[in-house]
């Protein structure tokens, strides 16, 4: 693992990008091919998985240590991060040997399949054997929270420079569900043919939000303008009557999806389709509620599918009648995706995404700002020459979504954050008030500056009435407006209402506690504009 | 014979405080860092060395007298002396003692040789005064040598791609360290006006140290990369920082042990260098005493307190005192030394 912890150290200790993909390109050059293909797996986000329990692990830690449960919590907390506590606390090794990436994950393997009793000492043998530069790492990889400051668009970039292929190639070709175990690098990069990789998704053109006025993207007329729909981002790809549903976070979802099942033999061999997959029912969008509940279910009864039919409303196609279509303007995909749609003889499942006719920049401010009457996020700005590209990019496609709601909370609770925020109090309980009482109603770890988040810590220090745990009450003084950006009815939640993306806004220093809002003020935005 | 109030660590027999946050009339002062020298005291007592420094901070018209290590006054029937901490230069642990009871107040201190400040002094006692900046497990500091060939390196790396190291630590101790280890490279060091007054301070008091140049805008203007710049805490984040792109930035300090400390800070590279004493150092350092009474002050007061009582039986108690143990906040104050 030398290598690949080299690889690690360095793109961690830099910021600039042009270091990292320097770094990779280092790494694919002296590594074997058997590392790279884990290495591309990790550094691409796909988890190891977690071999081992929690409390185990921490088991063998403390004996190793042999350091006092509560002394090795307490170093937990100030760290805040477990693999990280291990590997700071355990005596040096006795003998230092040198497994390679590849070894370390196949011991990792037929580390899941040993029986509990023998894995604490089996842990501890390995940790022994070790350097103590790679525990930090290795830890990571059992624990299945390896992550690295590296996008997959840089390991792509250096994939590309080390392989000579197009980048665009290597993202399609990284995409979906592979795993070292079930393939090799001749196939998942080098190979000629594409066909097994047939039924993966393509990379997801993704838009950064609009900051400033939209009159700087010029004419209007060269614009398309949709609403932004709240549901999951998803791939449908149709090939040889067999059907496949992507989510944008490259989860295979074909099985949740029966909805879309009959399409497989309506659709064209080669059609590959982008859009918003969402709760639908009597011309009605459902709330995003509907759909995540529907998500968790692991069986699909006959009630779920009548309760919370899905459809998908379609903006894009990728691929028509099995050619990539990918490189045509907007205009262009946009047609053909309408003929297609249209000529279905039965169309349960598929809409498609009208643009918003606007012909000012004012009237596209006025679509913004009534999206939430369609349930919708916001608006979507979309070059009508513009290409499908791949990733996250400026330039063609905008999402212009609505300003949050906003209300004010008293901060009642602090607890330390993890990574980078260890050992400060970051992560935040705020509160309403129900009459005389406080009710918690969210929680929020970002928005205030460095400054502001040191200021806030040492406040919590020195005002805290009461200590449970890691979590730290303090007296009711602080007031925050905290942003988010929807609102439902929720049992299971004390204040009765949870939030979608709470974050903190500013701090209202101008405010006493007694002026924050009241939990009434909280139920008004419920009825009036949020999800029922 | 000692007790602590709210202006600092008293001892009523010789009416003095130790590192008073509060003015007195007499005062010992263990080293010249912000958080431990305050201003306003009528007479101040410190080592030979800290004097220069004190009167660089406070101003040369304050009541100022000196003792060298081992000296020894007394006062009202207790013996006074100093003796070396291993903190930064001039720093001193205080001894007191009358008939038979002995008292030690540490300051801050350290074991690991700095090769700068003179090494740490073990004092037997009964009653032991310790810090605990440190004082968790998983705080081991790294051999200064190791340290040194690592920044070595990794300077060596920003020369090859015409980079600027820019090298940050605490004005007064880290800056001196870095600027010792970086030395051995031969190249030229310019350093914030702080770090350079402070370096002047210590060469013209009679150290050798390696002289630094004050990096003024114009001067920078007129130099080609690569160059190495010594910089206080404050100067991270600030928006001149561009004027010296295109530049790496390091940190200094024992808080870089913790990647998220590092993070934190938005400094890609951290070197594990400080003037504290780690988790065995602490230990080693408070058993050396034979102290049955230990005051833990500040730090991981409670939790180094709990531990010297459950697994050295010690009678240690935590000590609320204003010296800071946050590092954030110290790094802040840095700046106005």
């Amino acid at each position: 693992m030398q290598l690949f912890n080299k690889l690690f150290q360095a793109i961690d200790q830099t910021t600039s990008t042009n270091a990292k993909v320097n770094a990779l390109v280092d790494y694919f050059h002296e590594a074997s091919t058997g590392d790279i293909l884990w290495s591309i797996y990790l550094l691409m986000g796909k988890s190891s998985g977690r071999v081992i329990k929690t409390a185990l692990l921490r088991q063998a830690a403390y004996k190793l240590s042999a350091l006092p449960t509560w002394l090795f919590e307490e170093s937990y907390h100030i760290v805040g991060d477990l693999a990280e506590t291990i590997a700071l606390c355990l005596p040096p090794p006795q003998h230092t040997k040198l497994y390679t990436l590849s070894q370390t994950m196949t011991f990792l393997a037929s580390f899941s399949a040993l029986p509990d009793d023998e894995k604490e000492q089996t842990i501890i043998n390995r940790w022994m054997e070790i350097p103590a530069s790679e525990r930090f790492l290795f830890n990571k990889l059992i624990t299945g929270n390896f992550r690295v400051g590296v996008s997959k668009q840089l390991v792509i970039k250096a994939l590309a420079i080390k392989y000579n292929k197009t980048a665009n190639e290597l993202a399609h070709r990284l995409m979906g569900n592979w795993h070292p175990h079930q393939t090799n690098l001749e196939k998942l990069i080098l190979e000629d043919i594409l066909s097994e990789k047939s039924f993966e998704p393509y990379p997801f053109f993704l838009a950064y939000q609009l900051e400033g006025a939209p009159e700087g993207l010029g004419d209007i007329n060269e614009w398309y303008v949709e609403r932004k729909f709240d549901g999951i981002r998803g791939q449908i790809i149709v090939r040889n009557e067999e059907i496949f549903i992507w989510s944008r976070g490259e989860d295979l979802l074909t099985d949740k999806f029966p909805e879309f099942h009959p399409l497989k033999h309506s659709l064209p061999h080669g059609t590959v389709l982008d859009g918003e997959i969402l709760p639908f029912k009597e011309d009605e969008i459902l709330p995003f509620a509907v759909m995540q509940t529907r998500i968790g279910r692991k069986l699909l009864s006959k009630k779920i599918l009548a309760s919370a039919p899905l459809v998908m409303i379609c903006y894009d196609l990728l691929e028509y009648k099995g050619t990539d279509i990918r490189d045509r303007p907007l205009s262009e995909r946009r047609k053909l995706l309408k003929q297609l749609v249209d000529g279905l003889v039965v169309n349960t499942s598929l809409m498609l995404s009208a643009p918003v006719p606007c012909s000012s920049w004012d009237e596209v401010r006025k679509a913004r700002e009534e999206a939430r009457a369609y349930k919708c996020e916001g608006v979507m700005l979309k070059r009508k020459n513009s290409i499908y590209e791949t990733g996250r990019r400026r330039g063609s496609w905008w999402k212009w979504k609505v300003d949050p709601f906003t209300i004010d909370g008293v901060l009642v609770y602090g607890q330390r954050g993890h990574g980078r925020r260890a050992n400060l109090y970051t992560d935040y309980t705020f509160a309403v008030w129900d009459n005389n009482e406080l009710v918690p109603f969210a929680k929020a770890y970002s928005g205030l500056t460095d400054k502001e988040i040191l200021e806030v810590d040492n406040w919590i220090k020195k005002n805290t009435i009461d200590k449970f745990g890691p979590v730290r009450t303090v007296t009711p003084t602080l007031v925050f407006e905290l942003a988010f950006e929807g609102i439902s009815a929720s049992p299971r939640h004390k204040s009765g209402i949870a939030l979608r993306f709470p974050r903190i806004l500013r701090w209202r220093r101008d405010k006493i506690a007694d002026q924050a809002n009241t939990k009434q003020d909280l139920l008004k935005m419920l009825d009036s504009k949020g999800d029922k | 014979m000692l007790t602590f109030d709210n202006k600092g660590i008293y001892c009523a027999r010789a009416d003095l405080y130790i590192d008073p946050w509060l003015p007195v009339n007499k005062a010992i002062i263990t080293h010249a860092h912000a958080d431990h020298a305050h201003k306003g005291n009528k007479h101040y007592l410190c080592h030979t060395d800290t004097a220069p420094l004190l009167k660089l901070r406070l101003g040369n018209d304050i009541s100022i007298e000196t003792l060298n290590y081992g000296e020894q006054i007394t006062i009202n029937g207790i013996s006074i002396s100093l003796h070396p901490a291993g903190h930064i230069i001039g720093s001193s642990q205080v001894r007191l003692s009358y008939k038979d009871e002995v008292w030690v107040v540490s300051g801050d201190y350290k074991l690991q040789d700095d090769g700068l400040s003179t090494a740490f002094e073990p004092l037997k006692c009964q009653h032991f005064i310790t810090e605990s900046t440190f004082g968790l497990p998983i705080y081991h500091f790294p051999k200064p040598a190791i340290v040194k060939q690592e920044l070595h390196e990794w300077i060596q790396k920003n020369n090859e791609q015409a980079v600027n190291s820019l090298l940050v630590g605490y004005s007064l101790g880290k800056a001196q360290r870095i600027i010792e280890m970086a030395s051995a490279l031969d190249m030229p060091i310019y350093a914030h006006g702080a770090i350079v007054n402070i370096q002047q301070q210590l060469i013209n008091a009679g150290h050798k140290l390696y002289p630094v140049q004050y990096a003024s805008f114009d001067l920078i203007k007129t130099l080609k990369p690569p160059y190495l710049l010594v910089l206080p805490p404050s100067a991270i984040g600030s928006p001149w920082l561009k004027k010296f792109n295109p530049y790496e930035i390091a940190f200094f300090s024992g808080w870089m042990q913790l990647r998220g400390a590092r993070r934190r800070r938005n400094v890609a590279r951290g070197f594990v260098l400080s003037d504290h004493a780690d988790w065995n150092q602490l230990n080693s350092a408070v058993l050396s005493t034979n102290a049955e009474n230990i005051y833990v002050t500040h730090g991981y007061k409670s939790i180094f307190a709990k531990w010297l009582r459950e697994e050295h039986k010690l009678n240690a108690v935590e000590v609320e005192t204003l010296y800071e143990d946050d590092l954030l906040m110290r790094e802040d104050t840095d700046a106005a030394l």
